[in-house]
Parts: C-alpha cells; structure tokens; sequence
C-alpha cells in the first residue's frame, strides 16, 4: 500500500479526502442497484425495480458533486504529480461509476416486460454475472480507498469470467430463441441485460485501470479480452 | 443603481470601506474603492503592480499617515467606528489591526523582547508572568513555540526566514488584534516555510479578520475564501474565491488570471 504523508496545509488533505468521500459512496450506491436491478428483474418485483430506476437520481447527483470538488481543487490547489493524478483519475472515475449505473437503472427497466412471459430457462446465469460484476466493483473500490496499484492489476483479470458467462449466455440465449419463437420478445430484452452485465465489468475493468494510473503514473499493459460475440454467426 | 457584491455579503462585517480614494501628490491610486471586509474569513487582495492593492491595505490601519503627500478621502470603519476620527488612537489601532509586511522586519531584539514589545507597550502584562504567559501564547499561535521556547533569550534576526516572519506575526498577534493585515508575507520565502504560514493563516482564521495582499494568485486561490481583484486603483471583482478562480465575471480579471493580461 502507497505511504502517503499529508500536506502542510491540512485543508488540502480535506479536500482530497472530500472528493474520495464521494467516489466512495458512488461505489457503494453502484453496488447496490446491481445487485437489486437484478433480485428485482429474476423475482419479477415492479415495485423494487421502480426504486431503481429513481435511485439512479443520486448516482447522478454525485457525479455532479465529483466534478465540481475537482474542478474547485484544480482552480485553488494547482495539484502537481500523484495529486494531479489522483484528481484527474476521481473525476474519470465518477464518470464511469455514473455509466454504470445507468446500465443497473436499464436492467430494472426492462424486468417489466420480462415479467410478462414465463421465466427463460438460460436467465438462471443472471444472477451469478451479476454477483461477479458486484464483486470486481467492490475490490475496485477497495483498490482505490486503499491506493493499491497490485489489487488493482489483479482485477484485470477477473473480467474474463464476466465475459465467458456472457459468450455462453448469448449462444444459449439464440438457441432458446430458434426453438422458443414466443419467447423472443422476453429474451431479446435478456440478451440487453446480460450485455449490460458485460459492460458494466468492462467499466469496472477500467476503473482499475484508471486506480493504477492515479497511484504509478504508468498505464497496465493491454488487458486481454474475452468477449467473442461480436463474431457469433450461429450458435451451434 | 450598482449593486456592489463587495458590500453588505456579510451580516456584521469587520471593517468597512466607502468611497475611498487615495491620493499620493496629484497622482491618484485608489478610485472609489468600497468594500466589506469578513470577520471571519481570508480576504485575498491581488492585482497586477502598482494596481493599488497594497495601498488599499495602509488604509485600514492607517500607515499611509506615514507616507509624505498621501491624502485619503473616504470613509473607513472598524466595528462601525471611522478609523479617520479625530479622536481616533493611531497606535491603538494599529494593535487592534496588525500589520505583516514581505520581507520580515525583527527588532534586533532578542525573541523574547520582539514579543514582548508591544504588550509593554500597551500595558498589557501585570507582571513578569503574565508577560511570560502572553510571550509564550503568541509564540504558540504562531507555530513558533517548540522552535523558539529554548533560545527565548537569542537574537530574533538570527533565525530562517520563515521562522522570523512567524516571529513578526507572533509579534502581531502579542498585542491581541482583530484584523490582521498582511502584505506579500510569503514573497520572501522558500515553498516549504511559505506552506507553514499557509497552513498558520488557515489557523488564525475565525479568530481574527485577515486580509493578505499577494501577487501570487496561487497563493491567493489557497489561503482566501473571498478575493478582491484590483486594477488601476478601482476594485474590479469581488466573490468567493472559488468563483473568482473557476468563473469570474469580469473580463478583466478572467484576463489576469489566465495569464492573457499584458
């Protein structure tokens, strides 16, 4: 974990703090609507999904709030090296945790229409993408609270499994599509979640990209990819 | 009417200047100047040269009075009292408004003596331990204390300049002001001494009405929470720091601070 000694001016260490405060709390906020939109979506729970999709609000609120404290720090502290860093890594992170949860606020959009046909069989790996993508929030966060670039390299990773739950979702998805053609409609608005799912690791990927950036200056080697859909004519 | 956002921002400001203008000779260096100054927050002065700020700043303690040819017109108050009064104590209000000044000034005293001056002065210690008392509390507000407490009796010249400026403003503060008046205090000093009476003014703040005249905008964007930009003797721009530094109004001072002025 990087040491870090404070300011001479203490208020400058506040102001930093300030900014990490609400970075924090965007984390936390974006765990939970991912991991709601989805309980929401698979017990087919409008009125939780509604909760949702208002929370988002406060996503945005604090996006709003991230920008302006680092723009005020930029204006009054001119802060040079890790300082620098750290502001301009917060307010690429705020961003970031705002799209994300604009992908959580989607899926609890789209549970209303799901809820209208029988469940699909293959949305059973929902649920586990979803504690995935949760899981690599959480360590991201606790990467960047901690400043630790070696927590934020080994997320890198942690992404593939998002991505091969996704390749076998999709062509699972297809499959029940061709032999369930009244099934499309709720299966169409699946394959939106699962993809949103696959996102929302990929933004979480960055993050800690962006958290090994803020504490070594250096950017990680390209991180490998694992998503082959885009390639997917059919899915036998 | 001009609605001034440098007056009437505060509920009960700590001095208040109306109409000022200064006059050195025929040439005139502050144009209708009206201000509010906070009790209670760092009040930054900044302007290009010669645009009147540090002038602006004798006025409130009258220390133009010491400069030949200088004429002031206007009104300036101190807690509602006009300090141009007739009546009015000068070197009175010259311990209720201190005065720090760029290259620091230590009497060739020692640093005890350099504390201890004013408060004799003003017959402000009954006895050797309430000097002592008074000595070591102004030294302690002034970050000094731990560096000074075992060589009381040294020269107060044979410190670093940061700790002498420290000594000044502890030498200021001996005499329990409510204004505190500093002009460039930093100009003189290295990063590291300037960031120790940074971190002193963020201290002193709310307990005293500070007003600090910097060319340095950087410095002015750190320490204040209000800022007066001047240009040409007149007050061109006045608001939260924050504004002034992100979104000023006036062309005029979006120019000086973005580096597009001259």
């Amino acid at each position: 974990m990087a040491e870090f000694a404070a300011h001479t001016v203490k208020s400058f260490d506040e102001d930093i703090a300030q900014l990490r405060a609400v970075i924090t709390r965007m984390g936390g906020l974006c765990e939970s609507q991912i991991a709601e939109s989805v309980d929401a979506l698979m017990s087919r729970n409008a009125e939780a999904a509604q909760i949702i999709i208002e929370n988002d609000n406060r996503l945005d609120a604090l996006e709003a709030e991230a920008e302006a404290l680092a723009v005020r720090i930029i204006a009054l502290r001119a802060p040079l090296a890790d300082d620098l860093r750290e502001i301009v890594s917060a307010l690429k992170i705020a961003g970031v945790l705002e799209r994300i949860g604009d992908y959580a606020k989607n899926i609890a959009k789209r549970s209303a229409v799901i809820a209208q046909s029988q469940p699909v069989g293959p949305a059973v790996i929902i649920p586990e993408m979803a504690r995935l993508v949760v899981e690599i929030i959480r360590d991201t966060l606790d990467a960047f609270v901690d400043r630790d670039p070696v927590k934020a390299l080994a997320l890198l990773q942690r992404d593939q499994q998002v991505d091969e739950y996704y390749n076998s979702l999709f062509r699972a998805l297809l499959t029940f599509m061709m032999e369930n053609p009244h099934y499309i409609t709720p299966s169409t608005h699946l394959l939106f979640v699962a993809k949103n799912l696959e996102r929302i690791g990929d933004h979480a990927t960055s993050v800690a990209e962006m958290v090994y950036y803020s504490v070594t200056g250096q950017r990680p080697a390209e991180r490998p990819k694992n998503d082959f859909t885009s390639t997917v004519y059919s899915p036998e | 009417m001009n609605q001034n956002p440098a007056i009437g921002h505060n509920t009960v400001p700590k001095m208040t200047a109306r109409d000022v203008n200064v006059f050195y000779g025929q040439k005139q260096a502050i144009k209708n100047v009206s201000i509010d100054v906070s009790a209670e927050h760092v009040t930054a002065f900044i302007g290009p040269s010669g645009c009147g700020k540090s002038t602006f700043l004798r006025c409130l303690n009258r220390m133009n009075d010491t400069v030949d040819g200088a004429r002031v017109e206007g009104r300036i108050e101190l807690d509602g009292q006009d300090v141009y009064a007739s009546g009015m104590d000068v070197v009175q209000l010259r311990a209720r408004v201190g005065m720090v000044f760029q290259k620091p000034n230590p009497f060739p005293k020692s640093i005890y003596e350099n504390v201890a001056y004013g408060p004799r002065l003003h017959g402000l210690a009954r006895s050797k331990t309430d000097m002592d008392e008074i000595v070591e509390s102004a030294l302690k507000r002034a970050g000094l204390w731990d560096e000074a407490k075992d060589r009381l009796n040294e020269s107060g010249t044979a410190m670093s300049g940061g700790q002498q400026q420290r000594l000044c403003i502890a030498r200021a503060i001996a005499v329990d002001p409510e204004v505190i008046l500093m002009d460039e205090p930093c100009s003189a000093l290295d990063p590291i001494a300037t960031a120790r009476i940074e971190e002193l003014i963020d201290e002193l703040r709310g307990r005293y009405a500070i007003v600090i005249v910097t060319h340095n905008m950087q410095q002015a964007a750190r320490v204040s929470q209000k800022t007066a930009f001047f240009h040409l003797g007149t007050l061109v721009e006045y608001d939260d720091t924050s504004s002034i530094f992100t979104n000023p109004k006036a062309t005029r001072t979006k120019d000086y601070i973005t580096g597009r002025y001259g």
